[in-house]
């Protein structure tokens, strides 16, 4: 049980964090399907970075010595750096859809065309293959934590909670649920957000209250780039051990289904991540999955093809969407731009 | 003259091509600065092979190879021309695709999974069909049309949740596009299509020829010899046409761009708007597919089955193709032939450089961004031709014009 609530939560946060970002763009009023490639930049700077900090071995010492706290500091820096070069990214969105009023989702799958090839034009040149890897050790061994990270012994028993939430677990993923959180909370009871939400509902009324469209639109846009560009790291650190070729899987594509199916509100797109993040945990480890711990791994004796596993998520969303879409209500300015005139 | 020639910028067409030239332009000093810096700060590159790199970035489809004192040399080259018009074949179909899809309102980003679809109906059938009983041009025939009747199929279901459940079609397209590519790999998963002959390929479909099945060559072959240019680009082209023929001739036609142009006013003077955009996103699917249809059944080409990770590039790349296209059907011919050219210069860079072919995707994903906002740089355009300004006026001309300059600048 405690490895299938792990590995829910791994696909969960990454999912969460990201559907959150492209909340903060699409109540802003832009729509922002870049989320895939704001993703894959992100997590490609925040490996770059683990990977240079490592070859110049400023947290070498502390690895050796097991200093924990120094390391855990190392992935929030990484992290940091990836939300931020995925705010810089972000910016090329937000100059596009806002400034020059272009159209957002053709922006949005220019980003989504550039950073995998760019991602990968680098990666070639600097390691002459497709995967850009940390220096040394791999994510688990920096970066994860276990029984032994607090003092105990490998063998102690820290009973359910202890053994789910506090054994071979990132920070990161905590992390990433404590912004999401601060985050909703800022979007919903304070006057940004308040603001923000109405630019993405009526502008022009905003603007006629003195509030400047453009700026909360560009704050929206930076918001989501940051989020996503975070995301993108922790997918990379959680799920493909801290490397980066150029690829999230669909995950940004997936967090904007599960945005949608959310309604826009936070709340409801973390119950929809949980959703599939639990399918997509069934799909990937389904073999190996032991719900009750009884050694019987039913999933895998059920005999259904592991095709099936990894068609379901993406069916789900279809036919969940195909039955919520009535009471679906996107934010009414999204995908328009914002043109002063046309009060 | 100077009349016809500003009369001549003046026309919209004109503008339009301009504004896409313009994107393709920048789009290539883009990717040249990049190889460029790139080059300079890598030490193993340095000014030299930078500068290789970006002369193969503007012509390396005139490239061919080195010579003896290790120089680049240029000329004509007949087979990556015709690997060019070989490759341009499917981004001409997704292109054609994309564009109906964008004419009545639609974003069409699930050309991947139809062109999977495709791919996989046609293989199956040029594979099954005994080809010692049936003559092997009936046998593509048959396969083509059975992946456009697939495409249409797959792509008329983000049609339908779009226009029966107010499903956002982007959403829509892009699940079904990773369903698409489960089923292929569910399909093909141990099938006897597999290939089991040749060592080391079980990870491929067989190629169509195996079964005797293969695109008619129609003398190309001979024009562009050591290339894989078959009938395809022909059969790509009069589709094209037969496109622009359906879309501003019919009335099928126009009832798709009414509705683009305004859903409710189309709905309002009588046309089912329904009907229409399944209609049109059927259409999409079936050139998509028979794109992928097209590259497959050439008898050269192998497929990969294992397909569920990763999507076809060629479908996306059916956006951009439109987009430079301004999604005329005639004009797809034009940038699918030059995003195949693209794809060429990559293989050139790959082959004769130190840098990898992704830089023109990043070339591609430059102009797309452009794209965006074609309409800016049209007016741009516009405003720079001005008629000749009167004395007093002209500094404040000049004033707006350095502004645009800059405005560009910050491109």
């Amino acid at each position: 049980m405690s490895f299938l609530i792990q590995q829910t939560l791994l696909f969960m946060v990454p999912l969460m964090i990201v559907a959150l970002a492209g909340v903060f763009a699409e109540r802003s009023g832009v729509i922002n399907l870049a989320l895939e490639g704001i993703m894959i930049f992100g997590a490609f700077t925040g490996v770059l970075f683990v990977r240079t900090v490592q070859e110049i071995g400023i947290f070498e010492n502390a690895y050796l010595n097991g200093n924990w706290g120094a390391l855990q500091l190392f992935e929030i820096l990484a992290m940091l750096v990836a939300g931020i070069m995925g705010s810089v990214f972000s910016l090329l969105l937000a100059f596009a859809a806002v400034s020059l009023k272009a159209d957002q989702t053709i922006g949005g799958t220019a980003l989504n065309m550039l950073a995998p090839a760019l991602v990968l034009f680098l990666v070639r040149i600097m390691v002459n293959q497709n995967t850009l890897m940390m220096f040394k050790g791999d994510s688990a061994g920096w970066f994860m934590l276990k029984k032994t990270t607090f003092g105990f012994d490998k063998d102690a028993d820290l009973g359910f909670f202890g053994n789910t939430f506090l054994n071979k677990v990132y920070l990161a993923t905590y992390i990433c649920l404590l912004i999401y959180v601060i985050l909703s909370i800022i979007l919903y009871f304070t006057k940004f957000g308040l603001r923000l939400r109405s630019c993405g509902e009526n502008p022009q009324a905003s603007a006629s209250l003195g509030i400047n469209v453009y700026k909360m639109r560009y704050s929206g846009v930076i918001i989501s780039g940051f989020l996503a560009g975070m995301g993108g790291f922790v997918y990379a650190l959680t799920s493909s051990n801290c490397s980066a070729n150029g690829d999230v899987a669909g995950f940004g594509f997936l967090a904007l289904a599960v945005m949608i199916f959310g309604n826009w509100k936070p709340l409801n797109i973390a119950g929809g991540a949980l959703l599939f993040g639990l399918f997509k945990c069934i799909a990937a480890c389904y073999s190996t999955l032991d719900i009750n711990g009884d050694g019987i791994f039913w999933l895998k004796e059920v005999g259904i093809s592991s095709n099936v596993y990894r068609l379901l998520p993406y069916v789900i969303t279809l036919l969940v969407l195909t039955f919520t879409s009535k009471k679906s209500r996107a934010p009414k300015a999204e995908g328009i731009p914002y043109d002063k005139g046309t009060r | 003259m100077k009349e016809n020639l500003k009369s001549f910028f003046k026309k919209d067409g004109v503008k339009s091509v301009l504004a896409s030239l313009i994107s393709i332009l920048v789009g290539l000093i883009v990717g040249a600065i990049a190889v460029f810096l790139v080059g300079i700060f890598k030490d193993t590159i340095g000014v030299k092979g930078a500068w290789e790199g970006v002369r193969i970035i503007f012509a390396g489809i005139l490239s061919t190879g080195r010579d003896a004192i290790g120089s680049l040399t240029w000329g004509y080259n007949a087979v990556n021309l015709g690997d060019m018009l070989f490759r341009a074949t499917p981004l001409i179909m997704a292109g054609l695709s994309v564009s109906v899809a964008f004419k009545t309102g639609l974003f069409n980003i699930g050309a991947p999974g139809q062109y999977l679809m495709g791919t996989m109906t046609s293989l199956a059938i040029a594979l099954s069909i005994p080809s010692d009983k049936v003559p092997t041009w009936i046998i593509w025939i048959i396969a083509f049309l059975a992946a456009m009747v697939a495409g249409a199929l797959w792509g008329a279901i983000p049609g339908f949740v779009k226009a029966v459940f107010n499903i956002n079609e982007v959403i829509a397209c892009i699940m079904t596009n990773w369903i698409a590519a489960n089923l292929v790999t569910w399909f093909f998963d141990g099938s006897v299509f597999c290939n089991q002959v040749e060592a080391g390929k079980t990870g491929y479909i067989y190629k169509t020829s195996y079964n005797g099945v293969a695109t008619v060559k129609l003398g190309l072959d001979k024009v562009f010899k050591g290339s894989q240019v078959n009938g395809g680009i022909i059969i790509a082209i009069v589709i094209a046409v037969l496109v622009y023929v359906m879309m501003n001739k019919t009335t099928l036609g126009y009832q798709l761009k009414a509705c683009g142009a305004n859903r409710h006013a189309a709905k309002y003077a009588g046309i089912k708007d329904k009907r229409n955009i399944i209609l049109s996103m059927g259409i999409a699917g079936a050139l998509a597919s028979a794109g992928g249809a097209l590259y497959f059944l050439a008898g050269n080409t192998e497929f990969f089955w294992s397909t569920y990770q990763s999507l076809p590039a060629t479908g996306f790349n059916g956006i951009p193709v439109a987009l430079l296209a301004l999604n005329n059907p005639i004009g797809v011919i034009f940038s699918g032939i030059f995003m195949a050219m693209l794809s060429t210069v990559g293989m050139q860079l790959t082959n004769l450089t130190a840098y990898n072919e992704y830089i023109t995707d990043v070339i591609i994903g430059v102009i797309v961004y452009l794209s965006a906002f074609a309409l800016f740089i049209r007016t741009w355009i516009s405003t720079r031709k001005k008629e000749a300004p009167v004395k007093p006026i002209e500094d404040k001309e000049k004033a707006t014009q350095e502004e645009e300059n800059k405005e560009g600048g910050n491109e």
